[in-house]
């Protein structure tokens, strides 16, 4: 198995659908870090077959919460001194804001550029989520 | 009430005292003339209209308020490219109240997140316009006496037009009601309203229909729309599908009696001018209501009381 050095301190992001790091690297806007990033494919799993893991080496300030948008049965851990400090249960934000991109070319967020891109959960169980503004159903 | 963004925002019971103010503006106008002495409305106009823009500036000159504004994007900063968010909070050191209308879907919020006054959406685009819907339950509720236990047909563009989505929202609250939607395929009712509102609601029910002379004769209402040029993308089909659905006399003669029928305005040609001289014509009617619901909500929003 390909060998990743385990962190000493900072986030990492596991159980991600197998082909999805990728969607969420981009999605949490890692490329914007100056400190180091492993994005681990196709990790064979137990539960899962397989999977995939990114690990940062570092604190990152984005709101993990927002990964639930994605996919609820990725787990993030945070590290410090080599271990495990905090595990968080990823569960459907309530909210998510500048995430993704209202793609209706009738919203107000299509021409008035510093407006944030917020969308809110509307049905929990078919995970819609809607454009706060026009209503627009979120697409990801 | 702090702003009125969408029909939803108000609850049945804020509906009633609205309508039953504004019955009572009806029947005492005089009563009302000085209410709003010293307030301004500042009616902020970013796209064309007719109605709504001069109903609700005579609303507010018929409740002694002053009106200040523009009609038209042409005519203010955001031909300069001003933001929504500048332009009220601008706006807000010389109004007391703002009727907003914008071509974009959702700039109602935009501006209600950045002024401390009541804000009125007067139509954002193709998505809401909860004072065309205040209207329309007023001209129901005045013309057939209740808001419950009614079959109505919608008819014409059900995709994109505004007034019909916020009808039906607003209406699924009250029972017994029976939608009965006539479009051609490609202008249906979204899904999402289908789904939302229509689906699992114990209040309401609904078919579809493609020709209105099928279904005509069981409505109580007839609610017919224009297929507007404006929420098109293509000319091409515009032209296509704007003279799907037309009302004329023939069609009138197999209404019930005591039918009304009903229309946002402006028409194009989707009833005919002879069926103005209809008794069940309501739709100029229903445009003098839309005035005496908007002092209503005027006088609400800023809570003045005769």
């Amino acid at each position: 198995m390909l060998s990743i050095d385990s962190l000493e301190r900072g986030v990492v992001i596991d159980h991600i659908e197998a082909g999805k790091a990728m969607e969420i690297y981009n999605y949490l806007g890692l490329d914007k870090l100056e400190c180091s990033v492993a994005i681990i494919k196709n990790v064979k799993s137990n539960r899962m077959g397989k999977k995939d893991i990114i690990k940062i080496e570092d604190e990152i300030e984005t709101d993990l919460h927002m990964l639930g948008f994605i996919d609820t049965n990725i787990t993030v851990n945070i590290i410090d001194g080599g271990t495990i400090i905090k595990k968080m249960n990823i569960t459907l934000p309530d909210k998510i804001v500048n995430i993704i991109k209202c793609k209706n070319p009738r919203c107000i967020t299509s021409v008035e550029q510093e407006l944030p891109h917020v969308f809110k959960l509307t049905d929990p169980e078919r995970k819609v989520y809607r454009c706060a503004y026009c209503e627009q159903q979120a697409e990801h | 009430m702090k702003h009125l963004l969408d029909p939803m925002d108000i609850s049945v019971e804020e509906i009633d005292e609205l309508l039953d103010l504004a019955d009572n503006i009806m029947e005492e106008p005089e009563k009302y003339r000085e209410v709003c002495r010293y307030k301004k409305l500042a009616t902020l106009f970013f796209e064309p209209s007719t109605r709504t823009r001069l109903s609700f500036e005579a609303a507010m000159h018929e409740l002694g308020g002053d009106v200040i504004g523009f009609a038209g994007a042409d005519n203010s900063s955001a031909s300069k490219g001003e933001s929504v968010a500048d332009t009220v909070r601008t706006v807000e050191c010389y109004a007391d109240i703002i009727a907003m209308r914008h071509p974009k879907e959702g700039a109602a919020l935009v501006a209600s997140q950045n002024v401390n006054i009541p804000i009125i959406n007067a139509g954002d685009g193709g998505h809401q316009h909860p004072t065309q819907t205040l209207t329309d339950l007023l001209t129901i509720r005045s013309l057939k006496g209740r808001l419950d236990h009614l079959t109505i047909g919608m008819c014409g563009d059900l995709k994109f037009g505004r007034t019909v989505h916020s009808l039906i929202r607003a209406l699924s609250r009250y029972s017994n009601i029976k939608f009965v939607l006539i479009s051609p395929k490609e202008l249906k009712v979204p899904r999402y309203v289908k789904e939302d509102v229509l689906k699992n609601n114990e209040n309401v029910t609904y078919v579809q229909y493609e020709r209105l002379e099928e279904i005509i004769a069981e409505l109580d209402i007839l609610y017919m729309t224009r297929v507007q040029r404006e929420r098109f993308f293509n000319e091409e089909d515009y032209i296509r599908l704007r003279d799907s659905y037309i009302l004329d006399t023939e069609k009138m003669k197999l209404a019930k009696d005591d039918m009304i029928v009903m229309h946002p305005l402006p028409r194009v040609n989707e009833i005919s001018v002879e069926v103005d001289k209809d008794p069940r014509a309501a739709y100029f009617k229903q445009t003098l209501f839309g005035k005496y619901v908007r002092m209503a909500l005027i006088m609400t929003m800023l809570g003045v009381n005769a």
